[in-house]
């Protein structure tokens, strides 16, 4: 099934899109959603169990407390109102990771509505509403034993483990986002990656792409300019903030082929695939069950009173977008310079480094420059480069005592990013230190002097800029080792020139 | 020495107390009479005569050191194989969940055992409690002990039967919409719905989760109310639990045993007078009516104008929850499996297994559940129902405002033959007509017999605002005060 | 006029994950239907602006302490299970299609 995919700018000048994202955050509370087991990550399966999250006849619910607070607290960082009274409700149907074959959930009654999170995109703020944020359940894990890399198709069994049965889950639900145009991937992108920034402040979840405590789920639909809104389409296992740009791009693609050839969108789930950056359908929504929702009976309903909301909401920390904005007033930066770090991803990189003893200017070269550069190399974020902030700071106080040079200390974070160690130690191991003991470096420049008869004439002649040959030479018999203006005055010096 | 098995619970506990018997011969007394008997009614699913004995040991043991005991340490009690018992098999009278061992007790089989009382075994009972005469056991039916070849009344027909039976002389049972107080009535015994969240649901096999009321059986109103005050209370697992202490019911119940109801006013539900019972039903009702009046109470007739809509709504509402808590029953995690003959995909197996392990009531009420919550219907079938809901809530709080408690007979007949009702679902159905209420509204009720009609027992429901437990009891011992208890003929 | 055909109580079953046998199709289809038209009776009641009542107890905001509880053991919590294998629960192989949300 090879179809030629139109080209983008062609896409984006007929086709407007509209996107949409329904996110999922694991919380890191202590114990699960509706009992008291613990809810770390990994551990040897159903270890993590008990009557209540495996469903056992009899058993009941009680909600924790930590995860509403957390769930409300998400809800006002973003701007919701807070319902004064929402209940529970019963999600009904059949799947064995569902350990009582419905999910405790919320259907009409979310515990918060109508908010907005201001995300920037090239500079521009774009807001995006939303919808509801709520709480339910997460499932369990299913292995699927027989078939193909572990895939459900073709396999001949499934083993089920409960451990993650139950651990709090907040559903955040965004508003169609129209009028994005060629934007919209990356409008997709930045507002993950603040709703990420946003719920890692309140220090509520570790939001992990990779490990799923943080999961995407991106709606697309194109429609003609003018035109009503198309069939959306909803995908699926987007699993990295790189994923949701491409799924969102990938997927415009994709529709605008089917609409360029007269098709229609199927109202459906696809799945992103992030080897080949291809999406494939998944479940037709519409022959999507009946959920059968109804309010769950066995917990009684929530009512937040003021008090606890206004309480929860004096408590919030200072929120990612005004954080930014007080660091970039604290480092002295141009809106433009700013940009380039959030481009980057180096802000908490940054402000990590300064803390931990750099100017702001030193931290930013650094992880602007030779990290980035790095990072892009490999494909990788910045923040897995793998240089710690504490190490970029030690290395630029070795530079700033004299200790290295640029090029030395660009040496030792080579040594630093491949795992050799603390700056201090690849200095010393790799014996890279500046040499600053004048009298060798003298017997150095003498030595050059005296192997370079005529270029040394020269320099007592007056052509002083004939002198940088004689400290490339010095600077090669010192292994790069010395400071190449030490090393210029010193040869002035010896020829009796004045510099 | 007088037969131990014929004695009440508070007279069993007091012997123990006293030293007068022990805690293992009143124990083996009652073990010896199930075997004797049992056969022949088929009260109990399973008889754990290990732990019983071993329970009534570490009573005595503690009685020998000296150490407090509580108001029923010593005393059996048997229980509705509805709630979960660690290690004892519980099938809420299901294939679905034969030889299924729990590894957790109930909360109210937890203050069982911390109380000192000695579970003897598990009680036959409906399917799921679904049922009104204990005929949809999976595992053949509860017969009654004043005739055997009736009914015993259900769901909890084996807690009841244990009863007069005298194989116990206290049970637990559960209540959605009588399963409590209809046995009780057909059996001439006392059975109570306390204030639903005034018992805990923890460990009990939910059937309609906000409906279920476990609650206590006894064979007099003191018994009951003694077994109440054991059972009850706030349990932080459950939260629908209410945070409050249980209502005196035992000092109700003695002071109601004095027979003097004077300055208490009663009020019969009109709607549930006249048609609809049978005669010797509403004959003994009216006597009993006498009795009370002549006791001192103000009788009054009050209307509650959607008592009509119980009986739908519950059907709606009760199937509906139902067809929810039922799914877990899947052949995953516990309990039967069928047809998986390493071909047959998952849904194949789960549905085969649901189909072998469900017997014909709790399948169509699975459905009716299924369809009334589906999206097209759940406006005019289950949202209607829960508006139904509060319009009886609200017949019964302005009752209240007139009267202190409800009165009605319990159950419009008395045991029925079995098999009269099995054929056509919607005529069991009516076996809970009067108690239907009550679950919906989530008050306190409870049955105490009243006297006989042709010679099987008619009982008398009081119910009570919410939380008012004890008004109950003290109209309920009153009663049982001037027309004493009933006891079946030999078996 | 019947309330419910035999083939929506085919369909009930199947969401119902029952097997269950054309036997019972024809004796439920009946009984569901007379339970139906019977229960049918609360459209009777006007109840437009009468609020819904879905617990009977007034309580609001019952919630736990976020501490962890003992729970079971791996061997308690696959005790009852029908088939086990490496510590987790087996079941016979899914469908596709019945993958949900």
């Amino acid at each position: 099934m090879t179809t030629t995919l139109p080209a983008y700018d062609d896409v984006v000048a007929r086709y407007e899109p509209v996107i949409g994202l329904e996110t999922h955050v694991e919380l890191g509370t202590n114990t699960k959603m509706f009992c008291g087991c613990p809810t770390d990550f990994g551990g040897e399966p159903n270890t993590r169990v008990c009557p209540v999250c495996l469903g056992l006849p009899g058993s009941l619910p009680v909600a924790n407390k930590a995860a509403i607070e957390a769930t409300i607290r998400i809800g006002l960082a973003l701007n919701c109102s807070i319902a004064e009274w929402c209940r529970f409700a019963r999600k009904n149907y059949f799947y064995p990771d569902m350990p009582k074959n419905f999910q405790i959930s919320q259907y009409d009654e979310p515990l918060c509505v109508d908010g907005y999170l201001d995300v920037e995109v090239n500079g521009e703020t774009v807001r995006i509403g939303i919808e509801r944020v709520h709480l339910e359940e997460d499932t369990g894990k299913t292995l699927h034993v027989g078939g193909a890399t572990g895939r459900i198709h073709g396999a001949t069994e499934s083993l089920v483990d409960y451990n993650r049965a139950g651990i709090p889950l907040v559903e955040i639900v965004t508003r169609p986002i129209p009028g994005t145009a060629a934007l919209a991937p990356e409008v997709a992108r930045a507002y993950v990656t603040e709703l990420r920034d946003v719920i890692r402040s309140l220090g509520v979840s570790d939001v992990r792409m990779e490990e799923g405590s943080l999961r995407c789920d991106v709606n697309t639909s194109l429609n003609r300019p003018g035109e009503e809104w198309g069939t959306r389409t909803e995908t699926k296992n987007v699993n990295s903030l790189r994923s949701v740009e491409r799924a969102v791009r990938s997927e415009m693609l994709r529709q605008a082929s089917v609409l360029d050839a007269g098709g229609r969108i199927t109202q459906e789930t696809r799945h992103f695939h992030e080897d080949t950056g291809d999406t494939t359908p998944g479940r037709s929504k519409e022959t999507a069950t009946d959920y059968r929702y109804f309010p769950e009976p066995d917990l009684v309903p929530l009512a937040p009173d003021v008090a606890w909301v206004t309480e929860l909401k004096a408590a919030l920390p200072e929120l990612p977008r005004l954080h930014r904005r007080r660091l970039q007033r604290e480092w002295g930066l141009s809106d433009l310079d700013m940009q380039s770090v959030l481009n980057a991803g180096a802000v908490e990189l940054i402000e990590a480094t300064v803390a931990a003893g750099a100017t702001p200017a030193a931290a930013r070269k650094w992880w602007l420059g030779e990290l980035s550069r790095r990072a892009n190399e490999a494909g990788i974020e910045l923040a897995d480069v793998g240089a710690t902030p504490s190490q970029v700071a030690e290395l630029q106080g070795l530079v700033d005592a004299g200790k290295l040079n640029d090029k030395l200390a660009r040496v030792v974070l080579e040594g630093v990013v491949a795992g050799e160690g603390s700056p201090t130690e690849i200095m010393a191991n790799r014996n890279l230190e500046v040499v600053s003991d004048t009298g060798a470096l003298t017997a150095a420049v003498d030595e050059a002097i005296a192997a370079n008869p005529d270029v040394a004439d020269k320099v007592r002649s007056g052509k002083v800029a004939a002198a940088g040959a004689l400290v490339g030479a010095v600077m090669k018999t010192t292994r790069g080792q010395a400071d190449a203006k030490t090393v210029r005055e010193l040869i002035l010096e010896r020829l009796g020139v004045k510099g | 020495m007088t037969d131990l098995t014929r004695m009440t619970a508070s007279e069993l506990a007091g012997l123990v107390a006293a030293g007068d018997a022990s805690a293992v011969e009143v124990t083996q007394a009652h073990l010896d009479r199930i075997a004797a008997v049992d056969g022949r009614i088929n009260a109990f699913l399973h008889v754990d005569t290990d732990g019983a004995l071993a329970a009534a040991r570490a009573v005595d043991e503690r009685r020998a050191a000296g150490d407090g005991l509580g108001p029923l340490a010593g005393v059996p009690v048997a229980v509705k194989d509805v709630l979960t018992t660690r290690g004892v098999p519980t099938t809420v009278g299901s294939r679905i969940l034969e030889g299924w061992r729990p590894p957790y007790d109930a909360t109210i089989v937890e203050r069982l055992r911390a109380a000192g009382t000695v579970m003897l075994g598990k009680t036959n009972m409906d399917e799921f409690a679904m049922g009104s005469s204990t005929e949809y056991s999976a595992y053949g039916p509860t017969r009654n002990p004043w005739d055997t070849d009736r009914i015993p009344g259900g769901s909890g027909g084996g807690s009841a039967a244990a009863l007069a039976a005298y194989e116990a002389p206290l049970s637990i049972g559960s209540d959605t919409g009588g399963s409590i107080r209809q046995p009780g009535a057909v059996t001439g015994t006392v059975g109570a719905k306390p204030t639903y969240g005034g018992t805990s649901r923890y460990g009990l096999v939910a059937f309609s989760s906000s409906l279920d009321t476990p609650g206590p059986c006894a064979r007099t109103v003191l018994d009951a109310a003694l077994l109440h005050q054991v059972i009850g209370g706030h349990d932080p697992r459950d939260s629908t639990s209410i945070p409050a202490p249980v209502p005196d019911v035992v000092a109700a119940a003695r002071l109601g045993a004095s027979g003097d109801l004077t300055g208490v006013k009663l009020g019969v539900v009109k709607e549930f007078t006249g048609e609809g019972a049978e005669p010797g039903v509403t004959a003994a009702f009216r006597e009993a009516v006498d009795t009370l009046t002549k006791l001192g109470a103000e009788i009054v007739e009050v209307s509650c104008p959607h008592f009509r809509y119980a009986l739908p709504a519950y059907y709606l509402i009760a199937p509906s929850e139902c067809s929810s808590n039922l799914a877990r029953f899947d052949g995953v995690r516990f309990g039967l499996r069928v047809g998986d003959d390493g071909n047959r995909s998952l849904e194949e197996v789960m549905s085969l297994t649901r189909e072998a392990g469900f017997g014909p009531e709790v399948k169509r009420r699975i459905m009716i559940g299924t369809y009334a919550l589906s999206s097209g219907y759940y406006d005019a079938y289950y949202g209607q129902a829960q508006k139904v809901r509060t319009l009886i809530t609200r017949d019964f709080t302005a009752a209240f405002t007139q009267v202190d408690a409800l009165i009605s007979p319990t159950t419009p007949f008395v045991a029925f033959p079995l098999g009269a009702r099995t054929s056509d679902p919607y005529q069991m159905y009516l076996a809970d007509l009067y108690t239907i209420p009550t679950n919906l509204y989530g008050g306190p009720g409870i049955s105490v017999p009243c006297g006989l009609s042709e010679g099987l027992p008619v009982g008398l429901q009081v119910m009570a605002p919410t939380m008012a437990d004890d008004r109950m009891y003290r109209v309920a011992a009153a009663l049982e005060s001037a027309v004493g208890t009933f006891t079946p003929p030999a078996l | 006029m019947a309330a419910i055909s035999r083939e929506e109580v085919a369909h009930l079953a199947r969401l119902s994950r029952l097997a269950v046998t054309e036997e019972e199709l024809d004796t439920f289809a009946g009984q569901l239907d007379v339970i139906l038209q019977s229960v049918a009776q609360v459209g009777e009641v006007a109840a437009a602006d009468i609020p819904p009542t879905s617990h009977s107890v007034p309580l609001t905001n019952v919630l736990r302490e976020d501490v962890v509880v003992p729970g079971l053991t791996p061997q308690e919590a696959l005790s009852g299970a029908p088939d086990a294998e490496e510590q987790r629960f087996r079941v016979p192989r899914i469908l596709d299609e019945d993958v949900a949300s």
